[in-house]
């Protein structure tokens, strides 16, 4: 799960990571009103939206003063932001946060994440402020430090010390930084954060570490004992379709081809994108229906599927293990009566009792249900029935 | 032979009582799996499916001489399962549930780790020796005994990959879901030299996907370590950057967790790897044929 900058800096600001003064707005008046309560001269009007390069893409502005808050948050607010990592329509903007101006010394970039390969979170720091880190990575791996953290022992001060002198920070600094990183390194940790990540933290002219920005996920298995951040949950940043299949314990992600799938267990849903793909189509959609494929799951499938208006075919491709086939073919059949569905469907039963459920597909004799003998023999009638070569 | 677990395993199922634990413990005996009891705390001295309860993984230990647990509890309470059966001596866990945090799964492996238990999983089907001993959630009746040795990230690619050997005329000697979690137990590397050691496995199937770079270190270790025919799949070859798909480490974020990645990594090293999972079985004939 995602939450929002201003989020992010809410929690920092409760493990002492600092970070600028700064008010969230929903409307022009609110962010202008927010400038005011925040004085100076210097404001920054932030869009806040989950996608990262918000800067790049015009969603973050200086401001130099109150009309300029003004004119930049009308501007701003109620646009389709787009970003690199927002859908080509961009990202509706329906929250600034607007914030003091820091006169900065210095940039760099802080971030922790799992260490999937040591199973222990790691903390990167780099010079590189600013910069994407992952193309850092990719081109200079050098200039980023890391250090592990073992769980069993925690942040230790010689962490600090091997990230500061990595940094190539001034003595004097040292401790200030290592302290930082320590906050963040808790926060990180007593939230069962996936991700967190300050691009940049700078130095202001002062010698402070401020967070000038923030961003954090979570690990989803671990939302249960944090109702708050649960609560931080923005649902109009996810895709309203993948959404609902949430809810209904279905696991969906929508693609651009027009082969719609619906799959049993998420490592077979990959799978059976990817045979599309070989026979020269293109899928629609991940699905995983999970284990227990029954009458109203596949029901809510092909709901889900058929919102697409690309799709031109579905491929019900599922392999029957505890739950038998027959009882699935039932389930599609019942489905059909549950939802229209207007395209073809092509089932792959396979496992326990396929023989019977083929016959029972057969004997149904209903249009557009047909029979596939092998997952090739299915994947290539579902890509044939969405170019329309198969009737 | 076969690797990790046999006819003669005794098995505890750690929430045994619940309705998940019951329904596949007892389909694990009716596969023939050596269950001799399970830890439901609170409800030990009692008898559940013909076997005994107990309170404490100790008890159960010294009482039915286990040496492996299946995990049925939610995924709140994975982690003191894991450091309970580690701390009581247990060999292998096996952590069937879905959903355990993965800050959590670094406390308990690690601490396994150091306690000398092996895990698998979290969030897998389990683990199965043909014909033979059943410790999972698979459909037993798809495995027939043979020489391929079976390790997949996913379930139901699990059964597939398993179902196509069996077709092809070959069997599976032990096959192993090890879950796509982000921090898992038993991975490729260990379990491919546990095939290399074993006289019943004559070729290993290995199916992965997207996400971290497991596969990517199994073939560094292939290359020096394995001489066996291997045939791969790595699911997500269509996926998208950043989208997690499913499971909850199956996330392209760099570029060496892409199935393409993966792939040349493996096929560089002499794994036969296919491109479509309708060609596991073939590709195995093929092999083995030749």
């Amino acid at each position: 799960m995602n939450i929002h900058e201003y989020q992010a800096k809410e929690i920092f600001n409760r493990y002492y990571v600092s970070t600028p003064r700064g008010y969230v707005a929903s409307s022009v008046e609110e962010a202008v009103a927010n400038a005011q309560k925040l004085g100076g001269s210097l404001w920054v009007v932030k869009a806040q939206i989950h996608a990262g390069g918000r800067g790049l893409g015009g969603g973050v502005k200086l401001a130099r003063s109150i009309e300029e808050v003004r004119e930049y948050a009308q501007a701003l607010l109620g646009m389709h932001l787009i970003t690199h990592q927002t859908t080509a329509e961009g990202t509706l903007v329906q929250k600034l946060y607007i914030e003091e101006g820091v006169e900065i010394a210095d940039e760099f970039y802080l971030g922790i994440v799992l260490d999937r390969a040591q199973e222990m979170p790691v903390i990167m720091a780099s010079r590189e402020g600013g910069m994407e880190i992952e193309k850092i990575a990719h081109e200079t791996p050098e200039k980023i430090i890391k250090v592990t953290i073992d769980p069993f022992i925690g942040f230790q001060p010689y962490h600090g010390r091997e990230l500061a002198f990595g940094l190539n920070l001034p003595k004097e600094e040292m401790s200030r930084f290592s302290a930082f990183a320590k906050a963040l390194y808790e926060a990180y940790r007593e939230n069962d954060a996936s991700m967190v990540e300050i691009n940049p933290l700078v130095r202001t002219k002062s010698g402070v570490f401020v967070a000038l920005d923030g961003k954090m996920s979570f690990d989803d298995n671990a939302l249960f004992r944090h109702p708050e951040i649960v609560a931080m949950r923005d649902y109009s940043e996810e895709n309203p379709i993948e959404r609902e299949a949430s809810e209904y314990g279905l696991s969906y992600v929508k693609l651009n081809g027009n082969v719609g799938c619906m799959v049993n267990g998420a490592g077979l849903a990959m799978g059976t994108m990817d045979i599309i793909d070989y026979m020269g189509g293109e899928p629609a959609n991940f699905l995983d229906v999970g284990g227990g494929a029954n009458a109203s799951t596949v029901a809510k499938g092909f709901e889900i599927i058929l919102k697409d208006p690309n799709v031109k075919s579905i491929f019900v491709n599922i392999f029957g293990g505890i739950v038998r086939c027959d009882r699935i073919a039932n389930g599609i059949l019942e489905a059909t009566k549950m939802v229209n569905v207007h395209v073809p469907v092509i089932v792959r039963l396979d496992g326990t009792n396929a023989k019977e459920a083929v016959e029972i597909l057969k004997n149904a004799n209903i249009k557009n249900i047909i029979s596939a003998t092998d997952l090739s023999d299915g994947a290539q009638k579902a890509v044939a029935a969405a170019k329309g070569a198969l009737v | 032979m076969s690797i990790l677990i046999h006819k003669d395993t005794k098995v505890l199922v750690q929430g045994f009582t619940g309705k998940e634990g019951s329904f596949h413990a007892e389909q694990c005996m009716a596969y023939g799996t050596q269950i001799v009891g399970g830890v439901t705390p609170g409800k030990g001295g009692s008898v559940h499916l013909g076997k005994p309860v107990f309170n404490t993984m100790k008890e159960a230990i010294a009482s039915t001489g286990a040496t492996v647990s299946m995990v049925f509890v939610p995924p709140a309470f994975v982690a003191d399962a894991i450091l309970e059966a580690a701390d009581a001596g247990i060999e292998l866990a096996v952590i069937i549930t879905e959903g355990a945090p993965v800050r959590d799964m670094q406390r308990s492996k690690a601490y396994a780790t150091k306690k000398g238990m092996k895990t698998i999983g979290p969030n897998c089907p389990g683990i199965i020796t043909a014909e033979e001993c059943k410790i999972g959630i698979m459909p037993g009746a798809i495995f027939k005994k043979g020489s391929i040795g079976l390790i997949s990230k996913s379930g139901t690619l699990t059964y597939e990959g398993a179902n196509q050997v069996c077709k092809e005329g070959f069997g599976i000697s032990t096959a192993i879901g090890i879950g796509g979690d982000p921090i898992i137990g038993l991975s490729y590397k260990e379990l491919l030299a546990m095939f290399e050691e074993d006289s019943q496995t004559e070729a290993i199937v290995m199916i992965g996907e997207i996400g971290g770079d497991l596969e990517i270190q199994a073939a560094q270790f292939i290359k020096e370590h394995i001489s066996k025919p291997i045939v791969a799949f790595i699911a997500g070859q269509s996926a998208p950057k950043g989208k997690r798909m499913g499971h909850a480490g199956a996330i392209v974020s760099g570029s060496s967790c892409t199935a393409q990645e993966k792939m040349s990594a493996l096929a560089l090293v002499g794994v036969h790897v296919v491109k479509s999972p309708a060609q596991i079985g073939k590709k195995v004939a093929e092999v083995l044929n030749k």
